[in-house]
């Protein structure tokens, strides 16, 4: 275990899991901004909005991400020059955030949308009847009911979000995945604990994550 | 535009089905200002669907349904000012459940009508005082008993100002001794001089509230009467078996 206490070696797996927190926190906010917007396009009376959802949904739940994270690099930046930061570490930071974004917020649309099911027929009736637009009582009735439903599996969204970030790693970022890799290139010899420290750090990020959302989704859960 | 002597709500000629189900057949109504119509028959004949067409949470198939001499909007904006209108009370209360009472009865008047937050919480709190739970007012919905629930459903709806109410069996979710609390609003409403259309199986209070029974039986109206004359001369068969299966125990 010497190697970890060496400081560059310290400074590299520091930057990996800095990295990881990183995309996570921007494609956690951006998944879940996009995936209530599906969520409400879903369920809406209009069947242009329904499509352009159910199309999301069903492309990028059923596309392994490696596939859609490459499609943001080798498609997007390589081929179509799109360029999303003039920093090559924020460039491939970003495109990352966009490929894990779009990917999340489809499981985060269809978890809301169960959510939405959860909520008795009566409410939207209560709103409609008071005069409520359907955007308003999607907004001001239905939605937060939902949410409240969903923060535990919501929960779990977070933490595949968190692991799968590692895949960024793939495009070039030197997050925790790819810092591991380079560690046991360097140093055959001690493979098996440094997998054991890197998933070690995943674990003690993860389980409080659990534990976090499981207490607020019942600190949450609304009463009938 | 309509006058002060116009009828309120006009049922003209109205048909739906719920697929090969012929639940409204051929119903002509006509509701003036100020006037309270309770809705009687057995289970099954269409009484709460007409109620819920008045305020299109149930579309219908032929006919044609007029509210203040305007035929009802299909949807959209429109549709969503004149529910704002006609107030609605449920049989499960529906009140929204992340809600305090004093948010639920503030939603609307906040977000539809726009009205400043101390104006709406004033007018809400004065509505509350009035169905006698102002002391609930920042509690949840869950924490509430049914008549509780009930009567703060009744102040949401009043919040709106509405010019007609709809109570779509508003008693028959509550345990009996929360039905007394309910049919007192009720009764309070009506003799206010609110528009009022009553879907109920409570007989004694269309007999002391209303001003016309509507009997229905297979989605017809087959009979409609002052209450006293109804209860005492109920014309059809339909009408008489009805009353002899609910009035002899």
């Amino acid at each position: 275990m010497d190697i970890f206490s060496q400081p560059d070696v310290q400074q590299a797996v520091l930057t990996g899991f800095a990295w990881i927190l990183k995309l996570t926190g921007a494609s956690g906010v951006l998944a879940l901004v996009l995936g209530v917007l599906l969520a409400g396009m879903r369920v809406s009376p209009v069947p242009v909005l329904r499509g352009i959802g159910t199309t999301w949904v069903n492309t990028f739940r059923n596309t392994p991400l490696t596939l859609v994270v490459f499609f943001c690099y080798f498609g997007l930046y390589t081929t179509l020059s799109v360029e999303l930061s003039s920093d090559l570490d924020l460039n491939v930071f970003w495109l990352g955030v966009l490929g894990l974004s779009a990917y999340t917020a489809a499981f985060v649309c269809e978890a809301i949308r169960s959510g939405i099911n959860t909520v008795p027929p009566g409410q939207a009736e209560a709103a409609r009847a008071i005069g409520l637009t359907f955007g308003q009582t999607l907004r001001l009735v239905i939605l937060p009911q939902a949410g409240r439903a969903v923060v535990a599996p919501l929960g779990s969204i977070l933490i595949a979000l968190t692991k799968n970030a590692t895949i960024v790693g793939t495009i070039g970022l030197a997050e925790s995945a790819n810092a591991m890799k380079q560690l046991i290139n360097d140093n055959g010899n001690v493979v098996i604990p440094i997998f054991l420290v890197f998933a070690g750090i995943f674990v003690a990020l993860l389980v409080p994550t659990g534990y976090l959302f499981n207490w607020l989704g019942n600190r949450l859960a609304v009463r009938r | 535009m309509a006058t002060d002597t116009a009828p309120l709500i006009v049922l003209d000629g109205v048909n739906k089905w719920f697929g090969e189900l012929h639940v409204l057949r051929d119903v002509h109504l006509s509701i003036a200002r100020g006037e309270v119509i309770v809705v009687i028959g057995p289970s099954g004949s269409g009484k709460s669907t007409l109620c819920r067409a008045i305020n299109r949470l149930e579309t219908i198939n032929g006919g044609e349904i007029r509210f203040d001499g305007v035929p009802l909007p299909a949807e959209g904006k429109a549709l969503a000012r004149l529910r704002s209108e006609v107030g609605m009370v449920f049989q499960s209360f529906n009140l929204f459940a992340h809600r305090t009472i004093l948010d639920n009865v503030t939603l609307g008047p906040l977000r539809v009508r726009r009205e400043s937050p101390d104006k709406a919480r004033t007018h809400a709190l004065e509505l509350l005082e009035r169905v006698g739970i102002a002391n609930q007012a920042d509690k949840y919905p869950a924490q509430l008993s049914g008549g509780q629930q009930q009567r703060a459903a009744i102040a949401r709806a009043l919040a709106m100002n509405p010019k007609a109410m709809l109570f779509d069996e508003p008693t028959s979710a509550l345990d009996p001794e929360m039905v007394g609390e309910v049919l007192d609003v009720m009764t309070a409403l009506a003799r206010d001089g609110m528009t009022m259309v009553v879907v109920t199986h409570e007989m004694g209070f269309a007999r002391h509230a209303a001003h016309r029974v509507v009997f229905m039986a297979d989605g017809q109206l087959v009979e409609e009467a002052a209450p006293s004359e109804f209860f005492a001369n109920p014309r059809s068969d339909r009408a008489k078996d009805f009353l002899s299966k609910i009035l002899t125990h």
